[in-house]
């Protein structure tokens, strides 16, 4: 009923309007004037709006700017922060006074220049002069913005020090994981071969990558033995099939009870199956049998399977041979990391460099307050560096809000959830930092994972 | 007027002499049309081989996807301004199955983003913009008498119509089947590619590996696949083109219009087109590599990746490889989408500020500069993605460059309106509006060139409303102004003027509205493309609650806006049909477009071709004493060109 009524009201609405159309023509052709005629009326009625619509333009930016301020993400807490802050109310200053002068020359030339009786407009084809004045004045302007940014962009991607504390950010649809690179400051290997359920960071010891080898084994014979089992499924059918008497079905079932209970080798069981067609057709051992070929369905999943077959024994044979070219002695980096989710602490004042790794499709680790950014890229490493230098509690204080955290968001499409994929971060000062950090040293990725596996750290040392 | 070149001097355009006679010296081709091969309605509106009407049935498909595109914003942005709420607009749209309870679903959120950009891209604004006016306008303004190729032109509006429906089709995917036609077998070999509900959901960019693991999002199952198969074959439809009017433009122009004396529209057209046809293939080629590592198992932009619980053996690809190969298009896009508008615009106001357009060489230097630039620029789009700083550093200064060509055309505008006798149509209006959104849109540009200061505001709502305000609505105001102005000579008849005024006034309005307040969205920090923002409730209540006044400001503008382009569809439709007939040249301008008869012929002029002696701004010349002089006026003596 409602959807009626808006029709009929969008309905007459558009025949008013056209009645309207039409007898504003008709006092156009009383007067004998064109639609391309331009009332002087009109002319000037517009030509005062552009002034009208430039104040309204520009009191709509001042309000904007009284009302929600700079920036709502409060003050740059980070030393890399402040720098670009700078530069960028720099740059600001620099473009709104071309938008308000631009825009202002714009509007006052279309309200002043509009057409008035018995004036003539001016032909004024070219001035090299007046074109060099705005060709190099811009020049000028942008060298010296080039210049700045140049400058802040090779101090923002240079080299983390050497004693920059190291974070690997992990990220997969839609959460964020963190591992800090414990004692010794170093981050060990990983390869994303060695996921596995209690391992989700891929990290590399001797004993993941047996785990890893023995799973994916295991899973291999897993597909193996489901293939069989739908080649056998599909074999004993048609089998069944080929004759209609039912002494020879039952004891086509029995069979198969009895094979299927056992461990059997395809061929084997095929064998046994033929046996038994060739006792009850007579035909003996050398009969020759044509099947049907197997329906759509069980040829796609056994397509299926047989493709996921070849991609665990490509992944199988890397991990052996990973296996192989792998160096224990490396194992001490990697066991005592600390994996953190949820919250990513941090020290005020203390630099780090953050390496960044994604499981499944592009992610971007942003970082507003810190006014840090980089994308997370599946195969390829990508990384940053920065210093916090304001506590959460120094900058709850700056933004007057009790409940206020940093945060990490994700800044790069990534699927259904991605709106939600977030970290919250907490800056500490020193003491308070070292003393959580304490806390979690008593809980590495080895104790974790191998609390039993002492000897491996002894050997490795 | 001079006598013009017999007939044989001129290259036949293939299509128009189609089963004809070999003609006579000095005889008119238009005749032999008449006379022997009437049109029927098949040849003449549907085709046609006639690049007037092309432009028409570019124009046509193109409003209907610009369309689309905005209902489908609308959309987002109610979601965006009041999440959470039943709205009965998403349910009605959207149905049971995307927006159950009047709620819009996560994916499909993603899928109308998606969708937005790519039909407002490359469907309205290239193939609409372009498509139309270059058609139109190329074989008018050079006096020929139609496309180098008339079967080619038909041809790319086939495939752009082919595409387009492709793409519309996309929005109705469910489980593998289009408006319940399955397409494809879900069960052979090639599971997740033809299965999957809902259009593409990797953003109008779409990133792979996002687009390419049907696994990651319901879209890039069937969805991404209708994407990519339609936009092969609007690229396909955009090469076509291009070179057809890279053809037109340097073989067929008139007697006497040199290069130097093509009016400004023609130039940005053939720039436009140059890019289009240097750029496009290289889209093509990061499409079909994708397609390749979706269908055929190949791993050009997979590596080491875990999807769900899925672990694939591909290894050595890069995704990063897959954005400088769309971003080689993506950013002289930009300028295609661009230029053309900027063209238009420089014929506007000559037109109607009665000057010539002021330093019309720098105008052609800046078309070529902006053009070769565009080429040099992409990775600006790929600050953050871990390039190497010093490859950063060169586009840095690259990007900042085009700057200068800018602010040349903008001040080239500027000393073109001064001091001259302003006729507000409007499609002047339009015109000034362009420049200022051009200005407006165009500083920001300076900002987020910066790679230092990208790293801040990248992918965030301010470049939102950089990107929407300098290109989508200095586009859209570009393809308005076209509309008004040469809407005489497409349809022979005139739109009303004061529906026009109100069209204007409220879209200028309403679309900064929209898009302004999207700055301090950005500058707040605000991630684009999130479904909606309750993630800040965790951590910052303040910039939520700012966000959100400004979100509900945004979408109440959109609406608004999206509201009063019922006034132009109404004034477009009306006035097509019933609108008063249109004079000869009602813009009194001086180009050679106006000098055919209003009625359209095949052929253009049913006499002799017309000749040139002059440029196309002689508007208000001292020492003559009418207001403008025609590009077929011979120069009196004495006379200087300009």
């Amino acid at each position: 009923m409602e959807k009626i009524i808006i029709l009929i009201v969008l309905v007459t609405g558009v025949i008013a309007l056209a009645q309207l159309v039409r007898l504003y023509e008709l006092t156009y052709k009383l007067k004998d004037r064109g639609e391309h005629d331009i009332p002087n009326r009109d002319n000037n009625l517009n030509a005062k709006l552009m002034i009208g619509f430039m104040l309204f333009l520009f009191s709509g930016f001042i309000y904007l700017v009284l009302r929600f301020g700079w920036t709502g993400r409060g003050e740059a807490a980070s030393i890399q922060g402040v720098e670009t802050d700078w530069l960028l109310n720099i740059n600001f200053v620099i473009i709104i006074a071309v938008f308000f002068l631009t825009n202002f020359l714009l509007f006052f030339f279309s309200f002043k220049y509009v057409r008035k009786p018995g004036v003539k407009a001016k032909y004024y084809s070219h001035n090299n002069k007046l074109e060099m004045i705005w060709t190099i004045v811009p020049a000028v302007v942008l060298a010296v913005i080039i210049i700045l940014g140049l400058k802040s962009w090779s101090e923002l991607t240079a080299d983390a020090s050497k004693k920059a504390e190291k974070i690997e950010l992990f990220a997969y649809q839609f959460a964020w994981v963190a591992r800090y690179a414990g004692e010794d400051n170093t981050l060990g290997k990983f390869d994303y071969k060695l996921t596995t359920g209690n391992n989700e960071l891929a990290l590399m010891t001797g004993s993941t990558i047996d785990s890893s080898v023995q799973e994916m084994g295991k899973s291999i014979e897993a597909v193996e033995q489901k293939l069989k089992l739908i080649n056998f499924d599909y074999l004993s059918s048609e089998y069944r099939s080929l004759i209609s008497s039912s002494d020879y079905k039952s004891d086509v079932d029995e069979l198969v009870t009895e094979i299927s209970s056992s461990e059997f080798n395809l061929v084997g069981a095929e064998e046994q199956l033929k046996q038994l067609y060739g006792r009850y057709t007579g035909g003996g051992d050398h009969i020759k049998i044509t099947l049907n070929e197997p329906n759509d369905e069980t040829k796609s999943i056994i397509g299926d399977l047989e493709k996921d077959l070849s991609t665990k024994e490509r992944l199988y044979r890397s991990l052996v041979q990973m296996k192989q070219n792998h160096n224990p002695s490396q194992d001490k980096y990697t066991l005592n990391d600390i994996i953190q989710k949820d919250t990513l602490y941090l020290c005020k004042g203390r630099e780090y460099d953050f390496s960044f790794r994604a499981k499944d499709v592009i992610h971007s680790a942003y970082f507003p307050h810190f006014r840090a950014q980089m994308n997370v890229v599946p195969g390829m490493p990508t990384s940053f560096k920065f210093t916090p230098i304001l506590t959460t509690q120094e900058m709850r204080a700056s933004k007057n809000n009790d409940e206020f955290n940093y945060v990490i968001m994700c800044n790069k499409i990534c699927g259904g959830a991605h709106y939600k994929m977030k970290m919250i971060v907490v800056v500490y000062p020193e003491a308070e930092y070292d003393d959580w950090m304490a806390l979690k040293r008593k809980a590495t990725f080895k104790d974790q994972y191998f609390p039993n596996e002492e000897t491996e750290m002894i050997a490795a040392k | 007027m001079k006598k013009s070149k017999p007939f044989e001097e001129f290259v036949l355009p293939q299509g128009t002499n189609k089963g004809l006679k070999q003609p006579k010296l000095g005889e008119v081709l238009i005749d032999h049309d008449h006379d022997h091969e009437e049109e029927n309605f098949v040849s003449k509106y549907i085709f046609s081989h006639d690049h007037k009407m092309i432009g028409k049935q570019f124009l046509m498909t193109a409003v209907f996807m610009g369309l689309v595109a905005m209902m489908l914003s609308i959309l987002f942005r109610i979601q965006l301004a009041w999440p959470g709420e039943e709205s009965s607009v998403l349910s009605l749209f959207l149905g049971d199955t995307w927006a159950p309870d009047g709620i819009l679903k996560e994916d499909m959120y993603l899928g109308l983003v998606t969708l937005h950009g790519t039909i407002m891209v490359f469907f309205l604004l290239t193939g609409g913009l372009s498509g139309t006016f270059s058609n139109l306008l190329i074989p008018l303004q050079l006096g020929a008498r139609d496309m180098a190729s008339g079967f080619m032109n038909m041809l790319s509006y086939w495939f752009f119509f082919l595409s387009s429906l492709l793409m519309f089709a996309s929005l109705f995917i469910q489980e593998g089947a289009v408006f319940g036609i399955q397409i494809g077998d879900p069960t052979t070999s090639l599971p997740g590619v033809w299965d999957g509900s809902g259009p593409a959901m990797a953003g109008w960019t779409i990133y792979p590996p996002l687009s390419a693991l049907p696994q990651s999002v319901s879209g890039s199952g069937l969805g991404m696949t209708f994407w990519l198969f339609s936009m092969t074959i609007f690229i396909a439809s955009s090469l076509i083109g291009s070179l057809n009017y890279i053809v037109t433009v340097l073989n067929l122009r008139t007697k006497g219009m040199t290069m130097t004396r093509m009016p400004l529209t023609i130039w940005a057209f053939f720039v436009t087109a140059i890019l289009g046809t240097l750029s496009f293939p290289v889209l093509l080629s990061a499409a079909l590599l994708l397609l390749m590592d979706r269908m055929a198992g190949t791993s050009f932009y997979l590596s080491d990746i875990i999807v769900g619980s899925d672990m694939l053996a591909n290894h050595g690809g890069s995704p990063i490889l897959y954005q400088h190969l769309f971003w080689f298009l993506g950013h002289p896009e930009v300028y295609i989408v661009l230029l053309p508008a900027l063209g238009l615009s420089s014929e506007v106001i000559a037109t109607n500020s009665r000057k010539p357009i002021f330093g019309y060489k720098a105008m052609i230097g800046s078309i070529m500069a902006i053009g070769f630039l565009s080429f040099i620029v992409w990775g600006h789009h790929m600050f953050i993605t871990g390039m190497n700083p010093f490859l950063g550093s060169v586009f840095v200064f690259t990007t900042l460059l085009i700057a200068i060509p800018s602010a040349v055309k903008v001040f080239n505008y500027l000393t073109t309106l001064w001091k001259g006798s302003l006729v507000l149509t409007p499609a002047m209006m339009f015109a000034i509006g362009l420049v200022s959104t051009f200005i407006t849109g165009g500083v920001t540009g300076i900002i987020l060139a910066d790679s230092a200061l990208d790293i801040a505001i990248h992918d965030t709502y301010f470049v939102v409303a950089h990107f929407h305000i300098v290109m989508g609505m200095s586009a859209v105001f570009g393809m308005f102004a076209g509309v008004y102005h040469w809407f005489p000579k497409m349809f022979g008849r005139m739109m009303n003027t004061r529906l026009g005024y109100v069209h204007f006034w409220l879209t200028i309005i309403g679309a900064y509205g929209v898009f302004f307040p999207m700055h301090f969205v950005g500058l707040a920090g605000a991630p684009r493309r999130y479904y909606n923002y309750s993630v800040y409730q965790d951590f910052d209540q303040g910039a939520l609650d700012m966000m959100m006044d400004l979100n509900v400001i945004v979408t109440t503008f959109a609406i608004f806006s999206a509201v009063a382009q019922i006034i132009f569809l109404f004034n477009f439709f009306y006035s097509i049909f019933r609108g008063p007939r249109a004079p000869q040249n009602p813009w009194r301008s001086t180009t050679l477009e106006w000098t055919t008869p209003v009625e359209h012929v095949h052929g253009n002029w049913p006499g002799d071709l017309p000749t040139v002696h002059r440029w196309p701004y002689d508007y208000s010349k001292p020492g003559s004493d009418v207001d403008f002089i025609m590009q077929t006026e011979p120069l009196a003596e004495g006379e200087e060109e300009h």
